[in-house]
């Protein structure tokens, strides 16, 4: 597996999830755990490009892969969050970026949402499409405008 | 008259000034490249992961406990018991003679009883070599238990509530007059009774502890929002000196007032370390957080008023009952905004409370005010319709020139302006006033308003300001940063008073070594720490000038310290001065430092002198604008603007975002927050972030929020905490919007759709 460019050599249980494999195993703590279930998507990773809930991941099935945490992340929606305040407490911080990342290439791939589809992308298809990445401190609004920002 | 109103950029303060910009947070960084590191993230090579083991009964004792399976599993450590764990020492009893003694969640003393209180309270530790295996081990471990009768049912024990004890801060009742005669005798009158479910603050970043004994010194990796207390009390119970205990808490993945108190968690990773040598991670499950760390009371409620026809109001009865568990938590000041917010010549209030046997409750955001506004607000708004009068109207013919029970002056009140300026920012006027009378294509349309209010309170805290050679200005307070801004604000105002740029200004919070912060809690931090950096920034300015006024080749020599004046990075009179790095070159010093030292009978004694003086709060007003399909009856907000009185803005981007946080919770307890507790078991049955619906970002739209950005006469800076009365009023603003698009008054919260079908 090649975590962030590096290859990260692993040999872990079969049941070890690959945010616990990054986190605990590999000292990659930018992928946060909320739920570990799936639910709030602090743990977004891209593997290959495509955004997953790494918690619902086991590592034994990315050998092989490229994953990209938030510390692999050198993206223009990190300055954005910062300057919309798409950010308080920062513990789904990391998610929110990469997943936004992902959502970005899905849009352009022209994959459909629930609010429309392919197109411009709106701010209620942002709010779609981010919709799996809860902000407890509630800075949704500054969580889109930064994404709107990068994406126009 | 004229209004002041800001955006939330740009500010609209003196341009030279910090205080008032939109700057920039500045952890902002270190969050957005995952640099940022949180309680569970600390590495130590002999690192040993916990996991917790719930009871599964509401009550009774532990009659055996079974381990031998955990124990049989490869890399299981120890499994920790009240049969095999030495007891630590019991919690004290809470005291305001030790404000600290507050800060235990609940009086249990974990391991070191066999006594269950609630179900879920934990009853073993498995500490393993990995999380998984910990984990795992944790399901092998079979009690047995012999159940005694519990009451865990709130519907049914509310009718046995109490009247509850008023509090040093908080009283629990008040009457003026007559109310229930006046009420009797109104010509118009609304009677309703609410309810409100019990909610979970659900911070996205669970609790999470790593600790590690050297000896009797502990090194304890939490994110608190109470260093100092949680330091005292881990003394304590652990019979170690304080002055052995370190704890680090830079960044706290959110906390709403959940990690205010000293949950089981925090305790038994300490004393998991302590038992097996080991350094200890216990980062709690999302299931294990709801089973260990309290959340908002249930309540029910009655809120009576009296009008005359011309909306004066006659009579003001607003009563309460809320819930504690048998073994901690206290009653919430449900009716503290009604003492406040209406001027009735009859008033009655009086908050009860239950004893329960569930886990205790704990402080929530803005605890009472939050649950106590959706009631007392919506009954305004029930009374408007009765009446036939504009909501706003007739709140402004009921607002106070001073406190409608105590008669003190208001610290600052511009409730009116913030209805005016908001009536026309929203454009209420093009509300039609008719219920269902408004549509968008298919969807019902509804406005709603309500009154925003939470106390603004300062508790103590010690600052120490240094300047260094090299012009750096270091602050130093064991802040808590939450996402507040807390760091951000307190430079900025740093900056100002020493007038050195903002990038030289180093703040050092979040460590219990550092002088001891105010905790974060009651909106009360950011002003309490204001008012420590402005006391030692005036103590270092009168050192710094006493330096140059003596400095060999000051051009400040013999100069009145009254004309110096710290700017532009030094000190100056008039055209002659010399630059901070100047200065401590002439007078040899390598840096220089000033320190202010929090006395709490000082802040007891400011706090009962001014309460007699002056009633101090942040108010606002909510506009809401909801979608109702009317089909299904799903309820979609579509609209927002909060216009706030919050007192003078230090930083207008993490103040937006701090009201918006506030109102985005407010949305949640209005349409889909609820704690679900089996009344047969008193079990939380949906202890998960799928099954406990917070907002997502589909259910939020922009939130327009706005202030007056007019100073608070009695506060440091004239600032006020604004942490809290953003969600004060939401739920209600919700409501009522619902109500004006439906004709349904939902007085029971969460407003779901089977409650308007």
């Amino acid at each position: 597996m090649k975590v962030n460019g590096d290859v990260a050599a692993l040999d872990v249980e079969p049941w070890v999830s690959l945010l616990d494999a990054l986190r605990e195993r590999l000292g990659v703590t930018g992928p946060k755990k909320g739920c570990d279930q799936g639910a709030c998507g602090a743990c977004t990773v891209l593997a290959d490009g495509v955004r997953i809930n790494s918690c619902l991941a086991l590592a034994v099935q990315y050998d092989g892969q490229e994953i990209t945490t938030i510390e692999g992340v050198d993206h223009p929606l990190q300055e954005a969050f910062v300057r919309n305040d798409g950010l308080q407490c920062g513990y789904c911080t990391s998610g929110q970026i990469c997943s936004a990342i992902g959502m970005l290439a899905e849009h352009a791939a022209g994959m459909p949402s629930a609010a429309g589809g392919s197109g411009a992308l709106t701010e209620d298809e942002v709010r779609e499409r981010m919709s799996g990445n809860l902000c407890r401190c509630g800075a949704y609004n500054g969580i889109v405008d930064a994404i709107m920002e990068v994406a126009r | 008259m004229s209004i002041k109103y800001a955006e939330a950029e740009p500010a609209t303060t003196d341009a030279t000034k910090y205080v008032g910009r939109a700057v920039d947070r500045i952890d902002g960084p270190a969050k957005t490249t995952g640099e940022a590191r949180f309680a569970a993230e600390y590495s130590y090579p002999d690192l040993a992961y916990a996991a917790l083991v719930h009871a599964t009964i509401p009550r009774g004792r532990i009659t055996a406990i079974d381990t031998a399976a955990a124990r049989a599993v490869r890399g299981v450590i120890d499994v920790l018991t009240h049969e095999s764990t030495p007891a630590m020492k019991p919690p004290p009893k809470p005291s305001v003679l030790d404000l600290s003694s507050m800060v235990a969640g609940t009086s249990v003393n974990y391991l070191g009883t066999d006594e269950v209180h609630w179900n879920g309270q934990p009853i073993a530790v498995v500490v393993a070599e990995t999380p998984e295996t910990a984990r795992y081990a944790a399901s092998l471990v079979r009690p047995a238990y012999q159940e005694l009768p519990a009451a865990t049912d709130f519907e049914a024990e509310k009718h046995h509530a109490v009247p509850q004890k008023s509090s040093l801060i908080s009283e629990a009742s008040a009457n003026k007059g007559d109310a229930p005669a006046a009420l009797a005798a109104a010509p118009y009158a609304v009677d309703l009774t609410f309810s409100t479910p019990p909610q979970s603050h659900n911070a996205i970043e669970p609790h999470a502890s790593t600790a590690v004994w050297d000896g009797d010194r502990l090194t304890l990796h939490e994110g608190t929002q109470n260093i100092p207390w949680t330091r005292r009390h881990l003394a304590l119970r652990f019979g170690v000196p304080e002055k052995g205990i370190r704890i680090l808490s830079p960044y706290v993945g959110g906390g709403f007032g959940g990690k205010g108190s000293v949950w089981a968690g925090t305790l038994l990773a300490v004393l998991a370390a302590r038992v097996t040598g080991r350094a200890v991670r216990l980062a709690l499950t999302r299931e294990s957080v709801y089973h260990t760390v309290g959340g908002r009371t249930a309540s029910t409620q009655r809120v009576a008023l009296g009008a005359e026809a011309d909306g004066r109001l006659t009579a003001l009865i607003h009563t309460s009952v809320s819930r504690t568990g048998r073994t901690g938590g206290s009653g919430e000041q449900i009716t503290a905004g009604s003492r406040h917010l209406y001027a009735a010549p009859n008033i009655h209030l009086q908050q009860n409370v239950v004893q329960l046997d569930l886990l205790a409750n704990t402080f929530m955001r803005a605890p009472g005010e939050s649950i106590g506004t959706f009631a007392m607000e919506s009954a305004v708004d029930e009374l408007a319709w009765k009446l036939g009068m504009d909501p706003i109207e007739l709140r402004m013919r009921n607002e106070p020139e001073r406190d409608p029970l105590g008669g003190q002056e208001f610290s600052g009140r511009r409730l009116r302006e913030a209805y005016a300026l908001g009536a026309e920012r929203f454009g209420w006027h093009a509300r039609d006033p008719r219920a269902g009378a408004m549509r968008d294509g298919k969807w019902l349309v509804g406005m709603g308003v309500a009154t925003a209010y939470h106390p603004s309170l300062q508790m103590m805290a010690s600052v120490t300001v240094r300047l260094e050679a090299a012009g750096t200005l270091v602050v130093r307070c064991g802040l808590h940063e939450m996402g507040m801004g807390t760091a951000t604000v307190q430079a900025q105002i740093a900056a100002d008073e020493m007038g050195v740029p903002l990038e030289q200004v180093r703040v050092e919070y979040g460590d219990s070594d550092l002088p001891p912060g105010p905790q974060a809690g009651g909106s009360m931090q950011t002003a309490t720490a204001a008012a420590g950096v402005l006391a030692a920034c005036a103590k270092l300015k009168r050192t710094l000038t006493g330096l140059a006024r003596r400095a060999p080749g000051s051009p400040l020599r013999g100069t009145r310290p009254a004309d110096v004046q710290a700017r532009d990075g030094g000190l100056y009179a008039g055209g002659r001065g010399l630059t901070y790095k100047e200065l401590l070159s002439a007078a040899g010093r390598d840096h220089v430092e000033a320190e202010v030292k929090g006395s709490t009978l000082a802040f007891m004694a400011k706090f009962l002198r001014e309460r007699r003086k002056w009633v101090k709060a942040a108010t606002g007003a909510h506009f809401c604008e909801v979608r109702v399909d009317p089909d299904t009856m799903e309820v979609r907000v579509s609209r927002w603007l909060g216009v706030f009185d919050a007192g003078t803005i230090i930083n207008a981007r993490t103040a937006a975002s701090q009201l918006r946080g506030g109102i985005v919770m407010g949305l949640g307890m209005a349409l889909s927050e609820h704690t679900l507790i089996d009344p047969r078991n008193g079990r939380v049955v949906n202890p998960s972030l799928s099954e406990y619906h917070l907002p997502v970002h589909a259910d939020v739209p922009h939130i327009d929020v706005e202030w007056l950005n007019e100073p608070d006469p009695n506060m440091p800076l004239g600032l006020r905490g604004i942490g809290e009365v953003g969600i004060t009023g939401v739920a209600a603003a919700v409501a009522n919007a619902v109500r004006h698009a439906t004709g349904k008054r939902v007085a029971d919260l969460p407003i779901t759709l089977d409650k308007l079908l």
